[in-house]
């Protein structure tokens, strides 16, 4: 079924996604989680609610989380988007793996991607991570598996690896 | 369906000239977006202004603090301009959702969406705020009571473009709080948010509340309780009898008349007690 976001005269989208540039002809309101999973082939992002309530879907722009099934096209045109598929990973990667912070996945990536744009507020604003930080960060990433323990536990894990 | 993407605002302002009812003003995208996928909405014109520069900034003026309708959740939570004059302007932005939401929502957008359970507007109502709207036939500027006109209503004309909010002078001695109640503390859409501006002993009291009624109000016997002076032992009381009279909460998807009236009174009765205690 066609979506309303495929309505509209389509497009030149120009994104930077993970550090290679893309162009591609899209309709303006198509969701951006729509163009990385379908349109590139990036299926790590994951949509888990589809109204910006669960944070799976988390995505950088321009350095800033966002929900990328609430951004449209039109609004990430000329923008650099960095998913979980993306480099500067794979310390928050390796302490989900170290802690368990991981059961079914579909909100992992979504974890991910916020720990870090959590690490790098901290470390550009100078402000300690804790454990309250973290568990404010990823209020909204919903997780229905774990319980959160162990996913605060591995994000202040790298976030404290990061700050040494 | 129609969309433009506009860069300036003479580009919004011109799009907007032949704008209808069945047209949608995009800013984040945090609630049309949503409503938009779930069929609530379904426009024939989308102007997106998400990316228009000129509607995004903060500064301080003469009469007090401005807002470009297009600043951020997160701008606003990183303002030392408003953390200077206009605090609970402050507060009310670090409640909107999480950080991924408060990346994107404008508080133009929450202002235009007037939800009776919008987070930012009930602070807006008790500073005074102003709001200047712009056509492509000129501006005008109007009181936050007079722009938000009922339920997901505004004074907005189809063609006008929220431009900038205007916060006066924090008023010498004036105290302030605001409290949102949801589900959970972060990510939620609220079920009772209060704000109130009190001067010494309770003068001039200004107080609203989202997510009670159809829109957000003031509560005006409450108000005028509490200016008229109330003795300390008799808050919970006099809160409860000017309730009666303000609002006539509902039962709705988020809670129940009878939780939002108890937990109203109670916020109430809590914050004015502390307000009006040194």
């Amino acid at each position: 079924m066609k979506s309303i976001f495929d309505e509209g005269d389509p497009i030149e989208l120009w994104v930077r996604v993970n550090g290679v540039a893309r162009t591609i002809s899209v309709p303006p309101l198509r969701r951006l989680l729509d163009v990385l999973r379908d349109d590139l082939g990036l299926c790590g992002s994951k949509e888990g609610c589809g109204e910006g309530e669960c944070g799976a879907c988390t995505v950088l722009v321009d350095g800033e989380a966002v929900l990328a099934c609430l951004a449209p096209a039109c609004q990430v045109d000329g923008t650099d988007v960095v998913t979980v598929e993306g480099a500067g990973f794979e310390r928050v990667q390796a302490a989900f793996l170290d802690h368990g912070g991981a059961q079914c996945g579909i909100c992992t990536p979504g974890m991910i991607v916020m720990t870090r744009a959590w690490i790098d507020a901290c470390r550009r604003d100078g402000t300690e991570p804790t454990e309250d930080g973290a568990r404010i960060a990823l209020a909204g990433n919903l997780c229905r598996c774990t319980g959160y323990g162990a996913i605060v536990a591995a994000a202040l894990a790298a976030a404290r690896e990061d700050a040494r | 369906m129609k969309v433009v993407s506009a860069r300036t605002i003479d580009q919004a302002l011109a799009a907007l000239a032949g704008a209808t009812s069945a047209s949608r003003i995009l800013a984040g995208g945090t609630d049309l977006v949503v409503e938009m996928e779930s069929g609530r909405t379904r426009p024939d014109f989308v102007l997106d202004v998400g990316r228009v520069r000129e509607l995004r900034w903060i500064r301080e003026t003469e009469a007090g603090v401005e807002i470009g309708a297009g600043t951020t959740c997160t701008d606003i939570v990183g303002s030392s301009e408003l953390a200077r004059h206009a605090d609970l302007v402050v507060e009310s932005a670090r409640e909107v959702g999480a950080v991924q939401i408060q990346n994107r929502a404008t508080i133009g957008g929450n202002l235009g969406t007037a939800s009776p359970a919008a987070d930012l507007v009930p602070v807006l109502f008790v500073l005074g705020a102003r709001v200047r709207l712009c056509s492509h036939a000129g501006s005008r500027e109007l009181a936050i009571e007079d722009f938000v006109t009922g339920y997901r209503t505004t004074a907005r004309r189809h063609d006008e473009l929220i431009e900038s909010i205007a916060l006066p002078r924090r008023p010498v001695g004036e105290r302030r709080a605001f409290r949102k109640v949801g589900t959970r503390r972060a990510q939620s859409i609220s079920k009772v948010v209060v704000a109130l501006a009190l001067g010494p002993r309770g003068s001039g009291a200004r107080i609203a509340a989202g997510s009670v009624a159809e829109c957000t109000v003031r509560l005006r016997a409450l108000e005028a309780a509490v200016a008229a002076g109330i003795e300390p032992g008799t808050i919970a009381s006099a809160v409860r009898l000017a309730l009666q009279h303000d609002v006539r909460p509902r039962d709705d998807v988020r809670s129940t008349a009878l939780y939002r009236r108890a937990v109203l009174e109670r916020l109430l009765t809590r914050l004015i007690t502390d307000l009006l205690s040194d």
